[in-house]
């Protein structure tokens, strides 16, 4: 029934009415597959570059690799946030060679060009041996990346410069940042930290994975055996939800589930005290949201994917995770915690403390998630004679489960829609 | 009796061996023993402050008594699926020094490589452990056993399934 993977078949094939959903493995291992990625997705789409709440002063800089290119993401001394291509008009070389900081001017240390936090010219060594219109048309200072945007203080770039506006881009993933953003009333932050790994597959193992609640029970089991060990880190709670499909590619899947959320789900293991805040915590989202919201934001988890490689994921704590294939089998990865900046000290802790028992390379958790792809990686070593991955899983359902995989068809459908990737060779 | 004051740099580096050979042959309860009842196991993620709090930072591993307790448990089950077959390792500790030590709590500084080997793939931890030591009736007990990484991320690491 499965087509032949041929040079002809489409590396994305379905067929609604026999309800099958296949996906080459070709798609994980090719390297031309990873060239036309770089060209039809990672050039094209919106991309995230970082969070408002890491430009909190003028001056503010942070640096950053984004699709292969390094950026310099700064709050200049207006209070305008840019991204510059972190390198000299000169000759090249990185204007700035620090991850984050605060400065009133970058200064090459090649030849000592030295340019404002807006990218502007400001001196070079010399001078008088260059004409005086040498940078009339600007063509000295630090080139911009052609389009930044931010929505709910996630900024974003565009290396491809005629692209949709970012809001339409984000179609209907921006509902969803909303539920997140509106959990502070002051602004959400990046705590400080960064995990940052590589895992050795391919990237869209990640994608999959990151929105995936069919192999928690199995991947995670000793997560859950964790939770029921601790005396109190569970509530009364069934895991239960929906997948949605948000268009342009990104999807979501959201759902409840037994674990404590420090907005605002209590947990016995919280106590009296932290009962009397996390009530406080929702009693003032009913307040401004009214009841049925507040319990939404509160009670909800989210795995929310935007497409090609943004997930922010609002279950036990808050992570925003983005990642880029370095090659068909390795990715890079970067963590963070994102957290309402006004929350208590004693809700900051109990968030930290969620996000290591579940998340990131030292969590009770992740580790088994990037084992599994790793081995799935392992596994496409046999792509000749066993071609095809399975997502059907709910295809037959007109309302999917949260561990169903309407959420994966969505991204591998924009994915096949943008690379017109094939099958074989 | 012995006080933490009468404490040689050759006892703690005879200890911090012994905790080595313990995570590398894998006598992961053992290695449990050695931590004080309020013990406490730290990693912290490689861009924030080598003494920063993680109640007000993202650490890679962040473990009180309980949590230690419960990744030995982990880690001796099949289900640890990162673990499964589990890595051959070996931690290599040098320039163990005392650094300061308080009436009744040694800080102690070593130097760390650790190579975790797994599917034909050899990855490599380089970092200190920046460890609080007490003195028991049973002999040295951690307190804090901190390991701070000398590496931008974990890369190529993926993970840190193991103990460092």
């Amino acid at each position: 029934m499965t087509p032949a993977a041929t040079a002809e078949q489409a590396a994305v094939w379905h067929d609604a009415e026999k309800q099958r959903f296949k996906v080459a493995r070709r798609s994980f291992v090719s390297p031309q597959i990873l060239r036309d990625e770089y060209r039809t997705i990672f050039d094209q789409c919106w991309l995230y570059l970082g969070h408002e709440s890491e430009l909190l002063k003028n001056g503010d800089f942070v640096t950053r690799v984004v699709a292969k290119r390094t950026l310099l993401f700064t709050r200049d001394a207006q209070g305008k946030v840019n991204a510059f291509f972190n390198a000299c008009p000169h000759r090249g070389a990185q204007v700035c060679r620090e991850r984050k900081g605060n400065a009133k001017s970058f200064q090459c240390f090649y030849h000592g060009w030295v340019f404002g936090s807006d990218g502007a010219l400001k001196s070079q060594p010399a001078s008088d041996c260059y004409p005086e219109d040498f940078n009339a048309d600007g063509s000295a200072n630090l080139v911009a990346v052609p389009c930044l945007d931010s929505y709910r203080g996630f900024w974003f770039v565009s290396f491809k410069r005629d692209i949709e506006s970012l809001a339409d881009y984000l179609a209907g993933a921006k509902e969803w940042i909303d539920v997140v953003a509106d959990q502070s009333e002051a602004m959400m932050t990046i705590v400080g930290g960064t995990q940052e790994y590589q895992i050795r597959a391919n990237w869209k193992l990640l994608t999959e994975n990151s929105i995936d609640g069919y192999h928690a029970i199995n991947t995670h089991a000793t997560y859950v055996d964790y939770l029921k060990n601790s005396n109190g880190s569970m509530s009364p709670v069934p895991f239960e939800g929906t997948g949605y499909d948000l268009g342009n590619g990104h999807a979501v899947i959201e759902y409840r589930a037994p674990w404590g959320r420090p907005v605002a789900q209590w947990i016995p293991l919280w106590g009296e005290d932290g009962k009397v805040e996390l009530a406080k915590v929702k009693a003032r989202l009913v307040e401004r949201f009214g009841e049925a919201r507040a319990e939404r934001i509160a009670s909800g988890n989210r795995n929310l994917f935007i497409f090609p490689n943004l997930v922010i994921n609002d279950i036990m704590a808050i992570t925003v995770r983005t990642y880029f294939p370095t090659a068909p089998d390795a990715m890079q990865v970067s963590g963070w915690a994102l957290a309402p900046q006004e929350e208590s000290a004693w809700a900051r802790k109990y968030r930290l403390s969620n996000f290591l028992e579940f998340l990131g390379p030292g969590g009770f958790a992740t580790p088994d998630d990037v084992e599994a792809l790793e081995q799935c990686q392992r596994g496409f070593e046999n792509l000749l004679e066993a071609p095809w991955s399975d997502i059907s899983k709910g295809m037959k359902k007109e309302k999917v489960n949260y561990d169903d995989e309407l959420q994966m068809r969505a991204f591998w459908t924009e994915w096949q829609r943008r690379t017109n990737a094939r099958a074989g060779i | 009796m012995r006080t933490i004051a009468d404490v040689t740099r050759d006892e703690v580096e005879d200890f911090l061996f012994l905790e080595a050979e313990l995570l590398d042959e894998w006598r992961l309860k053992e290695w449990l023993a050695l931590f004080t009842a309020d013990g406490c196991y730290y990693v912290p993620a490689t861009d924030v402050a080598p003494n920063a709090s993680p109640d007000t930072s993202l650490f890679y591993v962040a473990d009180d008594r309980f949590r230690i307790e419960q990744r030995v448990e982990r880690l001796l089950k099949r289900t640890a699926h990162a673990e499964f077959p589990r890595s051959k390792t070996r931690h290599l500790v040098s320039n163990v020094r005392i650094r300061s030590r308080t009436t009744d709590e040694l800080d102690v500084g070593a130097a760390v490589i650790t190579h975790r080997t797994k599917m034909g793939l050899t990855e490599t931890y380089i970092g200190s452990y920046r460890n609080r030591l007490v003195l028991t009736s049973e002999g040295l007990r951690i307190r804090e056993k901190r390991c701070v990484l000398d590496m931008d991320g974990l890369k190529p690491n993926g993970r840190i399934s193991i103990i460092l």
